[in-house]
């Protein structure tokens, strides 16, 4: 790992409460990025689906099973990682969710939003034993230094604001 | 992120139609509108409209409630409409090829009117 490379590591329990957790987290470290308000809101529910993925269909909701999320973070990417304690799944036998016999089906959508909301996606063996789900979002550029040719209507601009 | 949702239930004409307030996600929020739909249908209401305007997010959970609700309500010969949905909702449900089953409307009375 390069030295520049930060790395988050928390183990969770398999309760709902660790999907808002770990939603929560990796906001937060989004933010702290500096990823705007609408990316952050797309790793956020990434992050969610993969813990709800870890929680219902890998540790199959057993308490005594763990979620394992670690995230990366360098310069240029914030990678996600997200491991379960069940027996693991491949990605092509996962349903397309947007297959027309499958679009009034109450689940099976959360690898889809994943693979939606972020810039790469993958699913293999976890040291933990179960699926690890990798994801990758890639940095936003670095805001100019204030005071280098900005105006202060580009700075404006630039507020995250919040919506409905 | 602790508050989850929020459901009001009025009646307009012989339309039910449920205010839905927060998050509709796994959890609490999809538990509720589960238990709102279940509801209404227990008591013969399969006129039914889900007023999302303040619902500024909703998960795969939330989706399949949703979905499962839509379902529901159509096997009792019914209709299961929606109403006001913010931005994310509706990049959630396009995305997701729902925007095209779901029955959407921007306006109450046209929502209300359209109706059989």
């Amino acid at each position: 790992m390069a030295s520049d490379t930060k790395h988050l590591e928390v183990v969770l329990d398999t309760h709902v409460e660790s999907v808002n957790l770990a939603e929560e987290m990796c906001i937060r470290v989004a933010e702290a990025s500096g990823f705007g308000e609408d990316e952050c809101y797309r790793i956020g529910m990434a992050v969610r689906e993969g813990v709800i993925n870890a929680f219902h269909y890998g540790n199959q909701e057993k308490p005594e099973k763990k979620i394992h999320l670690a995230i990366d973070l360098n310069h240029e990417k914030m990678i996600i990682h997200v491991m379960d304690e069940g027996k693991g799944f491949k990605l092509a036998d996962v349903p397309d969710p947007l297959a027309e016999e499958n679009l009034l089906s109450t689940s099976g959508r959360g690898i889809f939003l994943m693979r939606t909301f972020m810039d790469e996606f993958d699913v293999v063996s976890g040291r933990t034993g179960g699926a690890e789900i990798i994801m990758m979002k890639k940095l936003p550029p670095p805001t100019p230094p204030a005071g280098n040719g900005s105006n202060p209507a580009s700075r404006s601009d630039a507020a995250p604001h919040r919506e409905a | 992120m602790s508050v989850s949702l929020m459901a009001t239930t009025r009646e307009v004409g012989q339309i039910k139609l449920v205010d839905l307030s927060g998050r509709i996600a796994l959890g609490e929020g999809s538990a509720l509108l589960r238990k709102t739909i279940r509801d209404l249908l227990e008591n013969g209401e399969t006129r039914i409209i889900l007023n999302l305007g303040d619902v500024n997010y909703i998960d795969s959970s939330g989706i399949g409630e949703l979905v499962s609700g839509f379902t529901a309500v159509r096997n009792r010969e019914g209709e299961l409409k929606l109403l006001n949905l913010t931005r994310k909702v509706k990049d959630l449900l396009q995305i997701t090829k729902l925007f095209t089953v779901f029955d959407v409307y921007t306006d109450e009375t046209e929502a209300v009117n359209s109706f059989k």
